[in-house]
């Protein structure tokens, strides 16, 4: 216990005088909250589009002004040629191009399909599939507008009322501070700890500690907790920019919020403890760090749904703690649900936090070489 | 009577290379021992297996009661080692780092300031207690980290080549130090390059090439290897006689000491024969312990090419 106080003090110390770190430990939320949080969005609105009007005719204004009016298409561009429209694709002026054909309005007249051509630049996916999508029902809400004009008296046959739940606007912040939340803190928490043990054996300091009576497993534990401390001051920070800046609703208990964040800290804190006892040096705990973050971040369903991926996959990102964290705190944040439902995730974390600590305990050998 | 340390066959290799060989050795508790030799000779590497942080490759031994190979743990709370390396922490204070130290060996609370103004004393490092280590000079640097070491009270104490790199002032003060502890019953194993400190060592052991070439007070060590006359030679180019002075037949042995030559003879009444050779007056000396070290070196490297 005395070894464990020590190794806490001291840790804390060295935390307190390196000023650098404790700038960017604090500074990291902050900023990665603030630049991720506006400028990443998920739904795509104002689409830059070129339109080849051969029409020319009051249908293919009505047409244009639906497409104008769903706020997702913002006309740039009006061009005389079908060359004219390819190109200011091809340049990236625009990302759309709409062509109305010379028989528009009369082909809507004869009562025959009137067709719209939508080019997509689909270069961009997730741009692609907003304008598609969207281009799609514009011409089904105007085709169900046209029957039921010529048809007054019927209905139509279905109706299917969608309710988004938890985020009924789709505002994307409240989908990513959480999840920026996560990443700002395993990141940090992974790097600091890797270096840890490192940074001590490159010192020397390491085996004069080795020569004294500490057991491993104080030493593991003295270096993790102040750090559990650093992973709650990042959390209030970015939580408070989340919901200052962002007004990112907290529907569930804040008390569990931090109770449960405990088991994401600790397993974070052991993985960057055991790359600090498999390392040879501060370098190779650096690459070991950014060798394991990336594909957590990636893989976590941090912004690309995990139902998505292909099996494989699916499975292996079950080995990423992030992943079971962003359940939590999508969970406690925007659903509004508690720990009865999280048992799970919350298991997990607890086996990865034991798993990681123990292998770092075992790796640690009180022997040089 | 228990011995302090007692090895037997102690070995430890790095792939081909034998760094120590078939160590045995018995330390007798309260005196200072110290481990001289060249560069690379295996001093570290022996002191780092008693210290219990390498593990032998074979061989066997007690340090302090325990034995090296199951118990290093209950060995690690009774010494203390101070490595070639300064390994304290630089981002802390010189209080801080002691008040660690106190934590790490269990110092029960209310002794803890006690022994750290004990240590700040024996340091002579009263007045710096708040500086950062990063800022001190060298000398109190050294003595910083023999105190960090030995707070808990140690048995026995390892310094491995405490004083390179201090000024000779540091040096003088820092083996004072030692010599206290010592007249207080703890055993202390140094290794140390300069002959001035291994003079005043009760004991020198002489490693070359990993093994134990002899263990001995520094007058016996004299008295054992040099037979003879030892005389020293004041000569303008001392590199070019050498050579020649070695072939003579009367000459055991010559090195080159500085700017003089260190000639050994049989007996004293070759030393009017050596004036009459090479004409300079030769000045008859006690060996030092450089020429034992020299003595038992060249020994080896003879020895070595016909066994």
């Amino acid at each position: 216990m005395n070894r464990i106080l020590a190794v806490l003090k001291k840790e804390m110390l060295q935390i307190r005088r390196d000023r650098m770190t404790l700038g960017i430990v604090l500074m990291i939320p902050l900023i990665q909250l603030l630049l991720f949080g506006y400028a990443i969005q998920t739904e795509v609105k104002h689409i830059p589009t070129a339109v080849f009007d051969q029409s020319l005719s009051p249908q293919s204004r009505d047409m244009l002004e639906a497409f104008t009016a769903s706020g997702y298409f913002d006309v740039t561009l009006s061009v005389n040629s079908y060359a004219a429209v390819t190109q200011s694709i091809d340049s990236g002026q625009a990302k759309v191009g709409i062509i109305f054909p010379p028989d528009f309005a009369r082909s809507l007249h004869r009562g025959s399909p009137a067709q719209v051509q939508v080019l997509v630049d689909a270069s961009d996916s997730m741009l692609a599939n907003q304008a598609i999508a969207t281009a799609n029902s514009i011409g089904l809400i105007k085709s169900q507008q046209v029957l039921l004009q010529k048809m007054p008296n019927r209905q139509l046959p279905y109706d299917i009322r969608v309710r988004p739940w938890y985020n009924p606007d789709g505002i994307t912040a409240y989908y990513m501070v959480p999840a920026i939340l996560g990443i700002v803190v395993t990141m940090t928490m992974v790097i600091l700890t890797a270096v840890a043990i490192v940074r001590e054996r490159e010192r020397g300091t390491l085996e004069q500690l080795l020569v004294t009576p500490i057991k491993p497993l104080e030493l593991m534990i003295g270096k993790i907790l102040p750090y559990i401390a650093m992973g709650y001051i990042q959390i209030t920070v970015a939580l408070l920019a989340g919901v200052l800046v962002f007004h990112v609703p907290i529907r569930g208990s804040l008390l569990q919020l931090y109770l449960l964040t405990l088991f994401f800290i600790t397993a974070s804190l052991g993985l960057g403890l055991m790359i600090s006892n498999l390392a040879k040096n501060q370098m190779q705990a650096f690459q070991m760090s950014f060798f394991i973050m990336l594909p957590s971040i990636l893989l976590s369903g941090f912004m690309f749904p995990r139902a998505a991926m292909p099996r494989l996959i699916y499975y292996l990102s079950d080995l990423i703690p992030l992943t079971y964290y962003l359940d939590i705190i999508r969970g406690i944040i925007l659903k509004g649900i508690g720990f009865s439902y999280l048992i799970g995730q919350v298991t997990a974390l607890l086996v990865f936090s034991i798993f990681f600590l123990t292998i770092s305990t075992l790796k640690f050998k009180k022997k040089i070489v | 009577m228990e011995y302090a340390i007692s090895t037997r066959n102690l070995t430890r290799c790095f792939g081909d290379f034998v760094a120590v060989d078939n160590l045995t050795m018995d330390i007798i508790p309260g005196e200072i021992c110290g481990f001289l030799g060249p560069n690379g000779a295996g001093k570290s590497t022996a002191i780092r297996m008693l210290c219990g942080i390498l593990a032998p490759s074979s061989g066997s031994g007690t340090v302090l009661g325990y034995d090296l190979l199951q118990e290093t743990e209950k060995i690690k709370p009774k010494i203390a080692y101070m490595s070639q390396k300064f390994s304290l922490y630089d981002d802390l204070t010189v209080i801080e780092n002691l008040d660690f130290y106190t934590g790490i060996y269990s110092i029960p609370a209310r002794q803890r300031r006690q022994r750290m103004f004990e240590m700040l004393e024996l340091a002579e490092l009263g007045g710096r207690e708040k500086a950062l280590v990063a800022n001190l000079s060298s000398g109190y640097k050294q003595r910083l980290a023999l105190a960090a070491a030995i707070i808990a009270g140690p048995e026995l104490i390892f310094l491995d080549e405490p004083t390179s790199g201090v000024s000779p002032t540091s040096r003088r003060q820092f083996f004072e130090i030692i010599k206290q502890l010592a007249e207080k019953g703890t055993t202390v194993i140094v290794t140390t390059h300069f002959m001035d400190e291994a003079e005043r060592c009760d004991r020198i052991a002489f490693i070359n090439q990993g093994r134990l070439m002899a263990l001995d007070a520094p007058d016996q060590l004299k008295q054992q290897f040099i037979n003879g006359c030892m005389v020293s030679l004041t000569v303008p180019e001392p590199m070019d006689h050498l050579d020649k002075l070695s072939s003579l037949p009367y000459v055991q042995e010559a090195s080159l000491h500085g700017s003089h030559l260190h000639v050994l003879l049989a007996q004293e009444e070759d030393i009017a024969l050596l004036r009459q050779n090479c004409g300079y007056v030769p000045e008859q000396i006690t060996p030092s312990l450089e020429d034992v070290f020299i003595h038992i070196a060249r020994q080896r490297k003879e020895g070595g090419l016909t066994s």
